[in-house]
């Protein structure tokens, strides 16, 4: 790998060198590296571009990491990547994608992720996003998530997009069994002319399941995002989705709930607060010595850390 | 030193002028300074008169002989005003433990943001990476703030009405944390209150009412008239009743 993916791999999966553990490294459109380990195996698909990753039941305490860095303008790369993970395993998966595109046409990468949460299991899946490159070619990520847990099993989604990209839809559909509970945390920032839609469909269809929606999101400059939570409660279960989003210059947030109990023990609930920064809390800082910019720049960190 | 002269602020009510503050002159140079007086009398105004939130529409201000009335809050805040505000302000993601880093200015290890906030009575280790959200109570939040001041350590501290919010039971504790405070740093502490026991510690106590100065002094002058015959209730308040 040369220096620029190198870089990319930092920031979208804050790996220096070569990850311990089982890892896949997609460098423009090919595999560039993989390992595996005893209880964790990568196998590449035979009918399409993509992965499958399979975790043994009763893996504990693993990691997978499993970044795609693009670096040539103009590659339009698009994956499958199956996750089967097996029954009480408790693993932690980091994706994310990088971009640098310095040239002049547009660069792309989707991928498909589908994951089969055995049952017990835990998962803590982390998707980092982030692009570069003065170039005029857009950088471009539609990210799909598909989720299918069975009873008992837990998984954290955690989505980042803080730089850079110029265009996403993400869009997540799940499907929950019963006393299966999945929190999504998404952070947003957008710049520039950027657009960030989420799309998040969650299916309460196990006795018990639970779901928690949470989205924290910066608009700046003309970019806009659209945020929307579909969560359909079909038994006794529990869902909650909530979009806090700061809005600077002429920057737009729409956030779209859309909850709908199909059975009388389903309890949905939706939040959603946007809005400027509340110049009190500008003056506060300010009144501890800081500039409005700086006050402005800690309120947007700390909102997205 | 904080000098005020000829302070007065106005604001525009139904198309008319009307005089928040009228021609305030006051110099702060003793250990504790205390004002009281009735609500709506003008004292959080003045208190952000001072941090420099509010623009006054006439006089000086002047700190340590330096004319920074034209200064903005940032300028002031580093001149070494300190400001505790009456309603402490949420944040959604930042913590205790990073309000209480800006305060001081630098990266101060945990060991030392934790002494920060036993001194105001909180167990450190239960809050130090607490958001400052709506998850913490009034008067958690009262406590944060004044733990954020401590932690300033600047020549002039402003504190407009630190006891409310606190319990009783804190209340010396209170105390205690402004005579730390000033042994500490040596500056002047400017505490708007109602409560009889932070007037006590007072050097000097000054009412205002409508705006305007009405009486200043010791606490032996003035304590007595302000609880008086009015069971605690402040003179100046009793008086416009009557």
């Amino acid at each position: 790998m040369d220096a620029i993916q190198k870089s990319l791999l930092e920031q979208v999966a804050e790996l220096h060198d070569v990850p311990e553990g089982a890892y896949n490294i997609r460098a423009n459109g090919k595999s560039a590296a993989r390992n595996t380990t005893a209880t964790i195996d990568i196998v590449s698909k035979t009918d399409k571009d993509g992965i499958d990753i399979i975790i043994k039941p009763g893996t504990k305490n693993q990691s997978v990491h499993i970044p795609v860095v693009l670096s040539e303008s103009g590659l339009h790369d698009m994956v499958y990547n199956d996750f089967f993970i097996g029954e009480d395993s408790d693993v932690t998966i980091v994706a994310g994608c990088g971009i640098h595109n310095c040239g002049e046409q547009n660069s792309e990468h989707s991928g498909i992720h589908t994951f089969y949460v055995g049952k017990n299991a835990r998962v803590r899946y982390v998707e980092r996003h982030y692009g570069e490159g003065d170039g005029l070619g857009e950088n471009i990520m539609n990210p799909t998530t598909v989720v299918e847990m069975e009873e008992g099993s837990y998984m954290e989604m955690e989505t980042t997009q803080i730089k850079g990209v110029d265009s996403t839809v993400r869009t997540t559909n799940a499907k929950l069994g019963p006393k299966a509970t999945l929190i999504i945390k998404e952070k947003v920032m957008t710049h520039g002319k950027q657009l960030a839609k989420s799309d998040f469909t969650v299916e309460l269809d196990g006795e018990d399941c639970h779901t928690n929606v949470i989205s924290r999101s910066v608009a700046r400059d003309q970019s806009k995002q659209v945020f929307l939570a579909r969560i359909n409660g079909n038994n006794r279960c529990y869902g909650h989705s909530e979009c806090d989003a700061i809005i600077m210059d002429q920057g737009v947030v729409a956030a779209i709930p859309e909850v709908t109990a199909n059975c009388v023990d389903a309890s949905l609930v939706h939040e959603a607060a946007i809005g400027k920064i509340a110049g009190e809390q500008l003056t506060k800082l300010m009144t501890l010595g800081l500039t409005e910019q700086e006050a402005e720049e800690q309120i947007v960190n700390g909102f997205l850390k | 030193m904080l000098e005020l002269q000829h302070i007065s602020y106005d604001v525009q009510q139904d198309g008319d002028n009307k005089g928040i503050l009228r021609d305030i002159n006051l110099t702060i140079d003793e250990r504790f300074v205390a004002i009281t007086g009735p609500n709506g009398g003008g004292k959080s105004t003045l208190a952000k008169v001072i941090a420099g939130i509010y623009t006054p529409s006439a006089g000086r201000i002047l700190l340590d002989g330096e004319d920074i009335t034209e200064l903005n809050i940032t300028q002031r805040a580093q001149r070494g005003v300190s400001f505790a505000f009456q309603q402490p302000v949420r944040f959604k993601g930042l913590t205790v433990k990073d309000l209480i880093t800006l305060a001081s200015g630098k990266n101060i290890g945990v060991p030392e943001a934790c002494n920060y906030l036993s001194e105001v009575g909180l167990c450190a280790k239960d809050y130090i990476d607490r958001e400052v959200d709506g998850s913490l109570s009034g008067g958690e939040l009262k406590r944060i703030e004044i733990a954020m001041i401590m932690a300033r350590g600047t020549k002039l501290s402003v504190f407009d009405e630190p006891e409310a919010g606190i319990d009783l039971w804190s209340f010396s504790n209170l105390i205690q944390v402004f005579e730390h405070l000033h042994e500490r740093i040596h500056g002047n502490i400017l505490i708007i209150s109602h409560q009889e026991r932070i007037l006590n510690i007072a050097d000097r106590i000054i009412v205002l009412a409508d705006g305007q100065v009405q009486a200043q002094g010791t606490r032996d002058e003035i304590l007595p008239g302000l609880l008086g015959e009015t069971g605690g209730v402040c003179a100046a308040l009793s008086n416009k009743v009557k």
